[in-house]
């Protein structure tokens, strides 16, 4: 750690704020990041020597936007520019800036980046690029190599989506209650997307990335800050906070995967556990289930139970007969079967999930699922055939390696 | 004299300390209180959760429960229990025992704590 890392931190913690802020004086994304940007250099000069300000994020929205102005200024000189339009917000500038940001402008400056950033015409990928690029504050390097894709092509991405931004003419009023609602889930759906990117990589060597799932808890505590009352969005951090909590223990030393039932518990992180657990027990009380909710409840089950034979699994069936109620998926009930098998036995599971077949015939997991259980009940010529298609759709080098390892024991049976 | 020595900072900068930097950060003051402890000036030490899992009971006629940390600058603080309870819902109830007409009580998960009588 070197002395500067509170500085880091506090540049990191102020940017929703500061670019939030600067993109509604702006209205550009890329002005708005320079100007941020800029701000963040003279910062890096300035407070370790005076120490840092009493509220970062004023001080670097207030350094931030005259550099812009002058900027603006500058080339207005060359070029003729709409300057009344681009300053227009600017007109009482001697008041002072830090009693301006009250809270509730605050949550509006950062709500209205991440609506942004979640905007309904850019695809998902481009959505979690420029999230983790304007919010997050990590370099296009850092982004690129977290998503396996080399820095000009994420570069372009990231351009893309700046571009489409601008020409969708979003509109930077503060937006109504369905309408925010609506965006709301889009926001949460694409923290949940960069959350799963790093817990399950969808592709290349490493099964687990961890700062993909670090940055996501932290846009979702965010997020809840904002929304301190809404359920689902308590949902939606319990559930990260859960399954983060398991990370130590998922790959073993040559990173195989451990499952769920072989994981050693004692390396699982509790204080994240009782945070999830907390947030979860915040929801319930509030009687609004939803998806994030319910998906955190399994979650919790799975923590609280110190072996895997405590665990609750008729608690778990019936919160996914409940989550397909509300969620109908073929995913749902595929995880539901492992309840079911627990429960009834890997008959009963097998007729949960074969009429899930057309819908599911490319996905791993499936055929992962279908393998084991045919192997319980000892066909294992049919296991065989089912783990076979699992490795031919896995993601991943390790998932293809875990299904491996079942073949290898089936192999072993046979020539017994 | 005892002493409360009450921690404030902006939770969004903590949050984005990374994990070397909040152990060492936690490192720094476990080898403070270690020499406390030693010298027997040492009482309960709590680091609490983040105020995303706060609840605060609000007095009324009826007490209401409101999701969030204490938020109003119109009152001070005046004081603190830390107890051990089975759910959310218990910490509730019990909290209810201590609610008078006014005020609030803010009711947060204790996320690490250190316990010994100090003198």
């Amino acid at each position: 750690m070197t002395d500067l890392a509170w500085l880091d931190a506090a540049l990191t913690a102020a940017r929703p704020q500061a670019i939030g802020a600067l993109l509604r004086y702006f209205r550009d994304l890329d002005v708005a990041e320079e100007a941020f940007q800029e701000a963040s250099l003279r910062a890096l000069k300035r407070w370790p020597v005076n120490g840092p300000p009493r509220d970062p994020a004023a001080w670097l929205i207030l350094v931030g936007r005259n550099f812009a102005v002058d900027e603006a200024r500058r080339r207005n000189k060359q070029e003729p520019l709409p300057a009344d339009e681009l300053i227009s917000n600017l007109d009482d500038a001697e008041t002072p800036l830090a009693e301006r940001l009250d809270s509730s402008e605050y949550r509006d400056d950062v709500l209205r980046l991440l609506f942004i950033c979640c905007h309904p015409d850019l695809p998902a990928t481009q959505q979690i690029a420029l999230a983790m690029r304007m919010v997050c504050g990590l370099s296009v390097k850092e982004i690129a190599r977290a998503f396996l894709v080399s820095e000009s092509a994420m570069e372009q991405r990231i351009t893309r989506a700046k571009r489409r931004v601008a020409a969708a003419d979003v509109p930077f009023e503060t937006p109504g209650a369905p309408e925010r609602a609506e965006r709301l889930a889009a926001v949460a759906a694409m923290i949940y997307l960069l959350f799963n990117e790093g817990y399950s990589a969808s592709g290349g060597s490493a099964h687990v990335r961890t700062p993909l799932c670090e940055e996501a808890i932290r846009l979702s505590r965010l997020l809840l800050r904002l929304f301190i009352g809404d359920s689902e969005v308590m949902g939606l951090t319990a559930l990260l906070l859960l399954q983060h909590a398991r990370t130590p223990a998922r790959l073993d030393a040559e990173g195989n995967i451990v499952l769920l039932e072989d994981q050693d518990r004692s390396l699982w992180n509790r204080e994240l556990i009782a945070e999830g657990h907390t947030l979860v027990e915040k929801a319930i009380r509030l009687r609004r289930p939803g998806p994030y909710q319910i998906q955190a409840a399994i979650a919790a089950v799975h923590a609280h139970a110190t072996r895997p034979q405590d665990t609750d699994w008729e608690e778990i069936d019936q919160l996914y007969a409940v989550l397909e109620a509300l969620q109908p998926s073929p995913v749902i009930t595929l995880n539901r079967a492992v309840a079911v098998s627990k429960l009834r036995g890997p008959e009963a599971a097998l007729a949960v999930i074969e009429p899930l077949a057309p819908q599911l015939d490319g996905y791993f997991h499936f055929f992962g699922l279908k393998g084991g259980l045919l192997m319980q009940l000892g066909r294992n010529d049919e296991a065989r055939a089912a783990f076979d298609r699992a490795i031919a759709l896995a993601n991943t080098a390790t998932e293809a390696a875990h299904i491996r390892m079942h073949l290898d024991r089936l192999q072993g049976q046979s020539s017994i | 004299m005892r002493y409360a020595i009450l921690c404030y900072n902006s939770e969004a900068v903590v949050n984005a300390w990374s994990k070397a930097k909040d152990d060492a950060v936690m490192a720094d003051h476990m080898i403070s209180m270690e020499k406390l402890s030693a010298q027997g000036k040492l009482g309960p030490v709590a680091r609490l959760m983040p105020t995303t899992t706060a609840t605060t009971l609000r007095a009324g006629r009826e007490p209401v429960v409101i999701d969030g940390p204490f938020a109003e600058t119109k009152e001070q603080l005046l004081g603190f229990y830390i107890v051990d309870c089975e759910s959310l819902e218990e910490a509730h109830e019990v909290a209810r025992k201590f609610l008078h007409e006014t005020g609030a009580l803010e009711i947060r998960p204790v996320r690490f704590f250190h316990g010994s009588e100090p003198g």
